[in-house]
């Protein structure tokens, strides 16, 4: 069977719009509606949206902390994990490589870890 | 992909050891800064970082020229531009870095904020600055940007080039938020600097892709090699081209993209301010000319035009805005985008004599930029630095000295002759003539003669203007004042004896291909 290259993207692009649509008009024709004072409000990511900043409430700078830490790591492993899959394959330098990125991640953990930005009170 | 093998590059460890140095010497800061009292770490920082650029300085000097070559798989090119450069941005960030240690007298502990997470004016700052509290992680910040600094000018693919873009650029984000005073100002500067700057960047990854698309590499040789041959498929060279161009004009600050400049150069703390105009002018212009004269020369009917036309706006806006400005940083600002303009008309030049005296033009206006903002850095009124012309008033008759040689710095950026900022114009001006854009050497000169009237009416303030209420000139330390000396001397050395220098940036300005 001979088709076009580029027709999945087609297929991809319908049943991505088609789920799209279906899920927000489905949702709204079948399901039951129910408002409380939580779904009212600006989702924030698990943090109080009011009051705001110019309202005096302040977002704790902890919170961003502990949120970049958690990037640092994540970005850690997303350069760990493919240089994991080809591990058989790369050789000692990129052993050498990665130990000296895994180095060089640490040096600025230690300096929060020290300076006290793993202490939540 | 199947049986092919991962091959290990070749690096040249001893050829990239002044880069290496520089790094290491930013990760130590870090580590310093983890464990030492707050009472120690000013003590062991500025020695340290001062300390780390000067050995790569001489680790440039004593290698640089056995070493080079292409290596990191061709990623790295460190030719006679990329060594010179790297020279120039190791010597302007020491003076930088010497006048961002200054502490004004023991009046306060430095430019930088006490405690960067308290809000402005409130009980936890205050508390910060009863402890003394400084940021010393400047330091740190400033060694990992003159390595991103040194890679950029080195780099010969348009990846790594981004990634030496954001090693260079991110640090400068966070120190442009760390003033002592004014801190919501600085806050400002520097979130304008960093929304602007990633859009810029976004700009140039946009644009970097398109060119990978028309060559199938991100290696400059193999661009132009395309182009040399033609793929035919011209409608992603040209906005690639472009858009990369647009991410470092971002950088130099070149009109139209010059709008974050004179708000980032006035919040950011002062000495910082110097540091990035000067360095970050050398890094950018370096990287310009590598990709514009290794990668793109071949196009150069399509960015040339191009290029020309921003270095008019950037001089004619630049001097123009100058004119109405009321701030000294602002009109250093303003000042920076009109050179910006005269250095891209070297640039366009593209051919041995613009890139040496793009080359030789970024010494000199490193060389009077840093101590220039040094000095406004020492001229307070009630603790906070008095940056308007009005206070400025009668400085000549309080400190002729600092005076003097801000005249003189002055002097130097409108171009007067025996001035450095005379022979650099000559020269990328004659550059510029010599491959046939006069019209663009017409431009610069009357933008210098409209940039030379806002200089001269703040020289005629400070040395003939009724004397200012309560602005007071502190006495640098011994190492500013080294910054400024040395600054204001080669500013003078270079008008007057431009040829050593000049002969070193023509034997240099050959780029390995």
């Amino acid at each position: 069977m001979d088709y076009h290259p580029y027709l999945p993207v087609v297929f991809f692009l319908f049943f991505g719009l088609l789920f799209a649509f279906g899920s927000v008009f489905g949702g709204a024709l079948l399901g039951r509606t129910t408002y409380n004072r939580a779904k009212a409000e600006a989702y924030e990511c698990g943090i109080q949206p009011t009051p705001q900043a110019h309202e005096g409430g302040r977002v704790p700078v902890k919170y961003y902390l502990t949120a970049m830490l958690f990037i640092v790591f994540d970005v850690e492993v997303l350069f760990l994990y493919p240089f994991a899959v080809a591990f058989d394959q790369v050789g000692l330098f990129s052993v050498l490589a990665m130990l000296l990125f895994l180095v060089v991640v640490s040096v600025p953990f230690v300096y929060e870890w020290s300076r006290g930005g793993l202490e939540w009170d | 992909m199947g049986g092919s093998m991962f091959v290990a590059p070749e690096i040249n460890y001893v050829a990239l050891l002044p880069m290496i140095i520089v790094f290491v010497g930013g990760l130590v800061g870090v580590t310093v800064e983890g464990f030492a009292s707050r009472r120690t770490r000013y003590a062991v920082q500025v020695p340290l970082s001062v300390a780390t650029l000067v050995l790569a300085l001489v680790a440039l000097i004593l290698l640089g020229q056995d070493n080079q070559g292409l290596t990191a798989a061709d990623t790295v090119a460190l030719d006679g531009v990329a060594l010179t450069l790297q020279g120039l941005v190791l010597v302007l960030s020491i003076l930088g870095l010497l006048a961002m240690s200054e502490r004004f007298g023991g009046d306060q502990p430095d430019a930088f904020t006490q405690s960067g997470v308290s809000t402005p004016g409130s009980a936890e700052e205050t508390l910060a600055t009863k402890v003394g509290a400084t940021t010393t992680e400047i330091y740190p910040l400033t060694l990992m940007s003159v390595g991103g600094m040194m890679l950029f000018v080195a780099a010969n693919d348009l990846l790594l080039l981004f990634v030496a873009l954001e090693i260079l650029s991110l640090p400068l984000y966070v120190l442009s938020g760390l003033a002592r005073r004014r801190r919501l100002l600085s806050q400002e500067a520097s979130l304008k600097y960093f929304l602007l700057g990633s859009f810029s960047s976004a700009f140039y990854l946009f644009g970097a892709v398109l060119l990978y698309g028309y060559a199938g590499s991100m290696r400059f040789a193999d661009i132009a090699a395309a182009i040399t041959s033609g793929v035919g498929m011209d409608g992603l060279l040209v906005p690639g081209v472009l858009l990369v161009a647009v991410g470092l004009l971002f950088k130099v600050g070149a009109v139209p993209f010059h709008a974050w400049t004179p708000d980032v150069y006035q919040g950011a703390p002062t000495p910082v301010t110097g540091f990035m105009a000067a360095c970050t002018k050398v890094a950018a212009f370096g990287a310009m000319l590598r990709v514009l004269y290794v990668a793109v020369e071949g196009a150069r009917l399509e960015w040339q035009p191009v290029i020309a036309v921003v270095a008019a706006l950037s001089m004619v806006v630049g001097a123009l805005l100058s004119i109405v400005q009321t701030d000294v940083k602002r009109i250093l600002a303003y000042s920076s985008i009109a050179h910006a303009g005269f250095i891209l008309t070297g640039v366009v030049a593209l051919d041995v004599a613009g890139v040496s005296s793009t080359m030789f033009y970024l010494a000199t206006y490193g060389f009077m930029t840093i101590p220039a903002f040094a000095i406004v850095a020492l001229v307070r009124s009630a603790g906070t630095e008095a940056t308007l012309v009005d206070q400025w008033a009668g400085l000549g008759r309080r400190s002729p000295w600092i005076a003097a040689c801000f005249t003189f710095l002055l002097m130097a950026l409108a171009g007067i002759p025996l001035t450095s900022g005379f022979t650099g114009k000559f020269a990328v001006f004659s550059a510029a003539v010599s491959q046939g854009w006069a019209w663009l050497a017409v431009i610069g000169v009357l933008a210098s003669a409209v940039t030379a009237y806002i200089y001269f009416t703040l020289v005629v303030q400070m040395w003939l203007g009724d004397e200012a209420g309560d602005t007071v000139v502190v006495r640098p330390s011994w190492m500013t004042s080294v910054a400024i000396l040395v600054g204001v001397a080669m500013t003078l050395a270079l008008g007057i004896m431009p040829s050593p220098v000049l002969d070193l940036a023509q034997s240099t300005a050959a780029f390995l291909r």
